[in-house]
């Protein structure tokens, strides 16, 4: 592997794995281009039938949370339980929730 | 077209998905980024599942006792009738991008007409399965030559100049014998001439795109199909009958 691999920039994938389901973050790769990141997706992320439909996104266009503040964004859901559904009783009928 | 002419058509479809598939195989591991080593890996495992499909089918039709394995491994350079480009070594990438690119856009279009003939149907289903990877062996190879062509001085020049190398290998892909001529008049093979200019169209649109230049026709090598091989046909096979033809027990 020569150092091109450096020059050309990352992209994000996303795979959705079958109709009705959202994409979902599969990996990431290496092309020169928007076109090429799909045909490097599809050869590196789908060859084994995961997706019906491919989303690439430059790296550098996703903005992430940061680590520092992990305490600040999601520490205070801890002791919030009443925001999950637990606390109500199902009808039998309902079967998938 | 006679039984035997039925049959070595097939089988000539078996040798040239086979002998390119076994060319590309030795880009594993080797590609110039990750991306694209395993791309030219499937690539390779596209051709090899076809070849398999078409001399299953040969082996079947000829009925002699022999399977798909046999017409891959004991055949000789003699018997092998692929078109000579795609025995060619790999070269560089550009190289192998180039081979790619002339022998996809002629598979393409010979799939095209290989699944809509009703001639005979068990070929017709090997090739509307074959098309689609065609299709996107085609699209991976055209969207290189414009990048390459369209890219960097030194990318254009290589390029460039691995076109000019493989040009006089491109003629023999059009060149009917008795063989093709039967199979057009049977109605199983297509015309080559019309598939001619299809694959100019293809070509030149994309060598446009590219900035690249078609070289002027000039001589053209020929022989492949007739059995009569560059010398670089014979050690490929060596190194890919060696197993078989050492232990031919062997099993995994």
């Amino acid at each position: 592997m020569s150092s091109t691999q450096n020059e050309w920039p990352l992209w994000e994938v996303f795979i959705r794995s079958r109709q009705g389901l959202g994409h979902k973050h599969a990996g990431s790769l290496h092309a020169p281009d928007a076109q090429m990141a799909i045909q490097n997706a599809r050869d590196v992320y789908t060859r084994r039938q995961e997706g019906v439909s491919i989303w690439v996104v430059p790296a550098e266009s996703i903005t992430a949370s940061s680590p520092d503040d992990k305490e600040v964004m999601f520490d205070p859901a801890n002791d919030k339980v009443y925001r999950h559904p637990t606390f109500y009783k199902l009808p039998d009928e309902v079967n998938n929730m | 077209m006679t039984e035997d002419q039925h049959i070595q058509a097939i089988l000539r479809l078996g040798d040239d998905t086979l002998v390119l598939g076994q060319r590309l195989s030795a880009w594993c591991g080797h590609g110039p980024i990750l991306e694209e080593d395993i791309a030219l890996s499937n690539t390779a495992l596209d051709l090899i599942g076809q070849a398999r499909n078409f001399y299953t089918l040969a082996a079947a039709r000829e009925n002699q006792g022999r399977d798909e394995d046999k017409l891959a491994f004991f055949r000789s350079d003699r018997d092998f009738q692929n078109h000579l480009l795609l025995e060619l070594p790999n070269g560089h990438f550009g190289d192998t991008i180039v081979r790619q690119f002339f022998f996809s856009a002629f598979a393409l279009e010979r799939y095209v007409f290989l699944s809509r003939q009703l001639m005979d149907a068990e070929v017709a289903g090997i090739a509307s399965k074959a098309l689609k990877e065609l299709q996107y062996h085609w699209e991976h190879s055209a969207q290189w030559i414009i990048r390459l062509g369209d890219g960097t001085e030194e990318s254009h020049n290589k390029v460039q100049q691995s076109i000019h190398d493989l040009w006089s290998y491109t003629g023999e892909l059009f060149e009917a014998d008795e063989v093709d001529q039967a199979g057009f008049e049977a109605g199983l093979l297509p015309n080559l001439e019309l598939l001619r200019d299809t694959w100019n169209t293809r070509i030149d649109d994309c060598l446009q795109k590219a900035t690249l230049q078609r070289p002027e026709d000039g001589w053209m090598q020929r022989g492949g199909k007739q059995g009569i091989h560059s010398e670089h046909l014979s050690y490929m096979l060596a190194e890919m009958q060696i197993l078989p033809r050492t232990y031919p027990d062997a099993s995994w």
